[in-house]
């Protein structure tokens, strides 16, 4: 517990016409609370138009006390009382000397909340205008893909090979064990209602078809754009603040023949043949999940239903699907990490704003393929 | 912290920071080693030299980021090294750093990056806090900046709000990591009157490591010189000592801004010394 004689204390006292204000004790940042001045007590004094200090009584200080002389200062200013600063340690004078006389708390630069149709309005703008930027960097990114011959910008091979074996082999673990797990969980739940309808059988046509069609596309293309989308939108933004893209165009070098065109070159040739994969590994979970269950289901029959219930055109769907989420993400993270801030905290939200946006167009875009395929009957 | 009644004469020189037979190196490699010198209390040291040669890294292990392989640091008589993680944050909370590139935490605002280590170590309340935080900006004239995020600011802006934060809990010692790096004439020569007076008003003991002549020049009081080649210490002197009184034909042309000797005309001694150093 702190000693009252340790106690940082402040008091004013009248000395023959003149204002003294005598500080006693410790003023170290030790203590609970800096003592506050009592705002406006120069402004009733009338005559004693002067102030000095009596600091010897004072112990140890710290900036504590800077703070607190610094704030009898601005009242004595504010009431134009001349000051005498004799009294005070010679170094707290140096440190004084370098603060402003006034400081007046400037407006805060924080944005106040917005109101609901201004934040409206600026939702859907800025909406369009990802849209916007993003179309044009598809546009640029294609046209960069005919740059014609090498010294005109063309996207560089090695670059493409590094960002295939990210996009592919090395997603590969991932991939095997989501899909496994979705097979097993479909031919689950299926075995255990369809087996109320003596439809054991049919299993395999719920797990092909849910897979082949919907699910390994989607499962695989929102692995993707957690794994590899963030990823690509973690690296530019970094570039971003490391000034490296600003070399680049600097250069005349295209970002989008160095940056895009290989990331999403990359994904374009990896996530379809990732979501094959992932529709055989699906499927190899379903099987391994019914022939356990259902003994009436044997592993040759389950293939059988599976391949009559699947269609070649059902793959073609899926496969197609796949193409154009990968286009997708590849888009969405090279563009939230071109236009991503400059710190350290805009890398983290450029990555979260890559995996968020890309999952959210993924389930958009596959839900504008189904109606297609209603319409079209696949 | 400061004592008042203030005495009018300066203390006699007191070791505050001691470094002896200091071997730095990452796992079995050597990098420096025979490293010893005394930080006399209230003295600003300079650690020069010149680029690459090993500057920041003896400045890492003084803060605690770099282990040396050998050797021992004391604070005040206290082995640095010696004893278990919370001996040593415990005497870090007497150490204020200011990095090169100010190494502000871009989440927060500038007065957020200076709050944060009173709001962690003291016990004061918010008003102390918020009333502190613009005396330390204010100090390093950046009041207006208070509530501006790192990325809103320039470099040199960077570099006070990185001097605010490093004296926010009142530090013993202040590391400076070449402070006067990327920055103009008038703003560095600004910033060594800062630290001048912070080092008068504050009582602070300081170490810089720079090769920034006209600031060594200036402000430090002492220091050593590290061989380019061999990054071990090969003078100790005041930087204006060594650049009138050196014989070290490395450190003399370094410190009078003369091609190096080691590029233009080779030192003789330093193959020798890197062959001891092996």
């Amino acid at each position: 517990m702190q000693r009252e004689a340790d106690t940082p204390e402040w008091k004013v006292r009248n000395e023959s016409g003149q204002l003294v204000v005598e500080l006693t004790g410790h003023w170290t940042t030790d203590c609970l609370s800096i003592p506050s001045f009592t705002p406006g007590i120069f402004q009733n004094i009338p005559g004693n138009r002067s102030l000095s200090f009596d600091c010897t009584k004072l112990n140890d200080w710290d900036t504590s006390f800077i703070s607190f002389l610094w704030t009898v200062l601005r009242e004595a200013d504010n009431a134009q009382i001349k000051v005498d600063t004799q009294g005070v340690p010679p170094s707290a004078q140096r440190l004084i000397a370098l603060l402003p006389s006034q400081f007046h708390e400037a407006p805060s630069h924080r944005r106040k909340p917005p109101q609901v149709l201004h934040a409206l309005g600026s939702g859907v703008t800025k909406a369009l205008e990802v849209i916007g930027t993003t179309v044009l960097l598809g546009w640029d990114t294609l046209r960069s893909g005919f740059a014609p011959k090498r010294g005109q910008g063309r996207m560089r091979i090695r670059d493409l090979l590094s960002d295939i074996f990210d996009a592919g082999p090395s997603a590969l673990l991932i991939v095997s064990i989501v899909n496994f797990l979705l097979g097993c969980i479909l031919a689950f739940v299926g075995a255990v209602q369809l087996r109320k309808f003596a439809a054991d059988a049919y299993v395999a046509n719920l797990v092909g078809l849910a897979c082949v069609r919907e699910l390994s596309a989607v499962l695989t293309a929102i692995i993707m754009a957690g794994r590899t989308g963030g990823a690509y939108a973690a690296r530019i933004s970094t570039m971003l603040s490391n000034e490296e893209i600003d070399a680049l165009r600097v250069f005349g070098i295209p970002v989008t023949s160095y940056i895009v065109l290989p990331s999403i070159a990359s994904l374009m040739l990896m996530m379809p043949l990732l979501y094959l994969y992932g529709c055989l590994m699906s499927m190899i979970g379903g099987f391994v999940v019914t022939t356990g269950m259902l003994p009436s289901v044997t592993g040759i029959g389950y293939w059988h239903q599976t391949f009559g219930a699947v269609n070649l055109q059902q793959f073609e769907f899926g496969f197609t699907k796949s193409i154009f989420f990968a286009i997708m993400i590849g888009l969405i993270s090279c563009q939230i990490g071109l236009n991503a801030g400059r710190s350290a905290a805009d890398v983290g939200k450029a990555a979260t704003s890559a995996v968020v946006v890309g999952i959210v167009g993924i389930i958009a875009m596959d839900a504008f393929f189904a109606v297609i395929a209603m319409v079209i009957d696949i | 912290m400061n004592t008042a009644p203030l005495p009018t004469a300066a203390p006699a020189p007191e070791g505050l920071l001691s470094v002896r037979d200091v071997c730095i190196g990452y796992g079995t490699k050597i990098i420096q080693k025979d490293i010893s010198f005394d930080v006399a209390r209230g003295s600003i040291f300079a650690v020069m030299g010149g680029s690459g040669c090993g500057k920041s890294t003896l400045l890492r292990s003084m803060i605690g980021l770099l282990r040396p392989l050998e050797g021992t640091y004391t604070v005040d008589g206290d082995d640095y090294w010696h004893g278990p993680d919370s001996h040593r944050t415990a005497l870090n909370r007497r150490f204020g750093v200011l990095f090169q590139s100010g190494a502000l935490w871009s989440s927060m605002t500038i007065g957020e990056n200076v709050a944060l280590p009173l709001e962690m170590f003291t016990h004061l309340d918010r008003k102390s806090i918020r009333q502190l935080v613009e005396v330390k900006l204010g100090l390093v004239g950046m009041i207006d900046a208070i509530d501006l995020y790192p990325s809103e600011i320039s470099g040199g802006m960077k570099k006070r709000a990185g001097l605010a934060r490093a004296i926010a809990l009142d530090p013993d010692v202040l590391f400076f990591d070449e402070p006067s790096a990327g920055l103009d004439p008038i703003t560095s020569a600004r910033l060594d009157d800062l630290i001048l007076t912070l080092r008068d008003g504050l009582g602070a003991t300081i170490v810089i490591v720079s090769h920034e002549l006209s600031s060594l020049f200036n402000i430090a009081d002492n220091g050593i010189f590290l061989d380019p080649v061999t990054k071990h210490p090969i003078a100790h002197g005041s930087p204006r000592e060594l650049r009138d009184h050196c014989d070290n034909q490395t450190v003399h042309a370094f410190m009078n801004r003369q091609a190096s000797v080691t590029e233009i005309t080779p030192d003789k001694n330093a193959d020798q010394r890197q062959e001891n150093s092996k």
